[in-house]
């Protein structure tokens, strides 16, 4: 009966878990991940662990409007910058401020740019765009370059706390169970998203735009959504950067290796769900990690954008679609 | 004459010839995005192979860089038919142009920058020949041999494009690409054919434009990126696909970024075009000559 009335109000009940199991999922999931990580019992293991997640991150904000919306974001450094730059100056005044408040705050402002951005340009094509978050990039890198206060050209030392709060070990240990948990705030989001009425409009956008319109799908409304919610994890994914880093200057912290991992995962992954992002930035990051100790760091910013572009070219639905495909 | 007016009118008159190299760096993105509707982001990657290309001619075998600019510019022309026969077979056929087309392109610029890396390290590079040094004196005004010399080629070159579009068969036909390229398939003709065509022209603008950009400064691998903004800038304000429209938009935005440097320093300018290509956007997206 129930499967019934779904189908007459035209929404069937989501299969699998509700959300709320999902996360409780996830959570256990970090957890094994974090002891597992621990009981490791090295440091590397853990700045490693850390850029994987990272990119967890950025893939799922970068997914939520690429994927889901079909608006290409290339403009992934500002938002995630803007991030790292926000956690530098909160540093420089307020340094008693706890990391996930930082984090907070670098996500709030990157959301503000996504959504003054996007104000501008969403009316238009999304090709117009893709391009003015490109030229985002390269404005909010010269403003930081110009910006005395956060260190110019020059660059910002950020000294990390010498011992972890709360769970006591190296800081980076902490640095990783703080990235964990957004991860898992950011998979819950976007799985959550992908199930709901935002989500079937996000869709109805990236399948026929004007169609949606038609049909009065208010979508300026929804992508603005999308932009803000994407650049808003970006941003978080970005604030932990400096203490982690310990010193950030413009060309690293620009630098396009985060733009294009973080698009080149979930195109690899599968953009269609919240899977896709996870599945690209284990493999590809796995990947780099692993070339960067044994080969060097050259090539392994290289794999990422040759991977991106056969993966375009020969599997358009990426990994996850590749399954998917066999299932039906 | 004081010395601030002296200063604003070297600055105009350098930021005048600065518009002429623009418009070179830009007309490729005229004709592939104006014109072809491919959103070739990579351009100018392709760009700095053409600088790296005159670079090489230049150090090696002693070259004129425009000269080695011009001996391979059919290389450039195959490498712009063979990457539209990519682009045709695997996106504009699927009709899936935006997100993977996109994200291809952007790819290929950062394999191309991190290609000239890894080649070439991340020192600058730069050319000699007779105008890369001195000045041209007239009157107060001093022009130098090295942005003369870019402003003329990007004139010539856009001068040259101008009348081979409207005089010539195979010109006439990609305009008629550009205008609509359904009706073309109904005169039996193949759309595909004449864009591999107008796609490698694109391609062959960028080795001059590169030759012309190495005149003007020394580059390194990720300069590319500082003229994407740029060079989407001037396209968008001067209408997609009108040349005079992208002249315009050009000298406009080497006059503004001329001043804004010169009166408030060298590291503000690149903010410069991403401003005129926000404005523009919000503003008026078909630009100042657009259809």
């Amino acid at each position: 009966m129930a499967s019934l009335v779904a189908k007459a109000t035209g929404r069937e009940t989501a299969p699998g878990l509700g959300n709320i199991a999902f996360v409780g999922v996830l959570i256990v999931a970090a957890a094994v991940i974090f002891a597992g990580t621990r009981w490791f019992g090295n440091d590397y293991a853990f700045f490693a662990a850390y850029v994987v997640v990272q990119y967890i991150v950025l893939g799922t904000a970068w997914n939520i409007l690429g994927g889901y919306t079909g608006y290409v974001n290339f403009g992934v450094t500002a938002f995630f910058a803007i991030g790292a730059y926000s956690s530098v100056v909160l540093y420089k005044l307020t340094p008693w401020l706890p990391l996930p408040a930082m984090i907070v705050v670098g996500g709030v402002l990157a959301a503000l740019v996504g959504l003054g951005t996007g104000y501008l340009t969403l009316r238009l094509r999304g090709v117009f765009f893709s391009i003015a978050t490109l030229a985002l990039a390269v404005v909010v890198q010269t403003l930081i370059t110009n910006w005395d206060f956060v260190g110019g050209a020059r660059g910002a030392y950020v000294l990390r706390p010498k011992l972890a709060p709360l769970i006591g070990g190296a800081y980076i240990e902490y640095l990783f169970l703080v990235m964990l948990g957004l991860c898992v705030v950011a998979l819950a989001t976007a799985r959550a998203i992908e199930r709901s009425a935002l989500g079937f409009g996000f869709a109805a956008i990236r399948d026929d735009e004007a169609a949606a319109e038609a049909s009065g799908v208010p979508t300026l409304k929804l992508k603005l959504i999308a932009t803000a919610l994407s650049g808003g994890f970006m941003g978080m994914a970005g604030a932990p950067l400096p203490y982690y880093v310990t010193y950030l200057d413009p060309t690293s912290g620009f630098s396009l290796n985060y733009a294009v991992n973080a698009i080149a995962m979930p195109l690899i992954g599968g953009t269609s769900s919240w899977l896709g992002p996870v599945v690209g930035a284990v493999l590809v990051g796995g990947l780099q990690e692993y070339l960067r100790v044994t080969i060097s760091s050259a090539i392994n910013v290289l794999v990422a954008g040759v991977l991106m572009v056969v993966f375009v070219i020969v599997a358009p639905q990426g990994i996850v679609g590749l399954f998917q495909r066999k299932k039906r | 004459m004081d010395a601030s007016a002296d200063l604003l009118i070297n600055a105009i008159v350098s930021g005048l010839l600065l518009g002429g190299f623009y418009a070179a760096v830009s007309i490729g993105v005229a004709i592939a995005f104006g014109m072809l509707d491919i959103v070739n982001i990579a351009h100018p990657a392709v760009i700095l192979l053409g600088s790296y290309v005159a670079y090489i001619g230049n150090t090696v075998f002693g070259i004129d860089p425009i000269l080695s600019a011009v001996i391979l510019l059919p290389a450039f022309y195959a490498l712009g038919v063979a990457a539209y026969q990519i682009y045709y077979v695997a996106f504009e056929r699927r009709d899936d142009q935006s997100l993977r087309g996109l994200s291809f392109f952007f790819g290929i610029l950062f394999i191309a920058e991190v290609g000239l890396i890894l080649g070439f390290g991340v020192d600058y590079r730069s050319v000699q020949a007779w105008y890369t040094q001195g000045n041209l004196n007239l009157f107060v005004i001093e022009l130098p041999w090295r942005l003369l010399v870019p402003f003329l080629l990007g004139l010539a070159m856009v001068v040259a494009l101008q009348v081979f579009l409207s005089r010539t068969f195979v010109g006439r036909a990609i305009q008629a690409v550009a205008q609509d390229q359904g009706a073309l398939r109904l005169m039996a003709a193949n759309p595909a054919k004449i864009k591999r065509i107008a796609f490698g022209l694109s391609f062959a603008t960028a080795a001059i434009a590169g030759a012309a950009l190495i005149i003007i400064q020394p580059v390194e691998p990720s300069i590319g990126r500082e003229y994407i903004g740029r060079i989407f800038a001037i396209c968008v304000l001067g209408g997609l696909g009108s040349f005079p429209g992208m002249v315009i938009a050009a000298v406009t935005l080497g006059i503004v970024e001329s001043l804004t440097a010169t009166f408030f320093g060298p590291s503000w300018a690149p903010a410069v075009s991403f401003g005129v290509l926000l404005v523009t956007l919000a503003v008026r997206p078909n630009g100042i000559l657009g259809r």
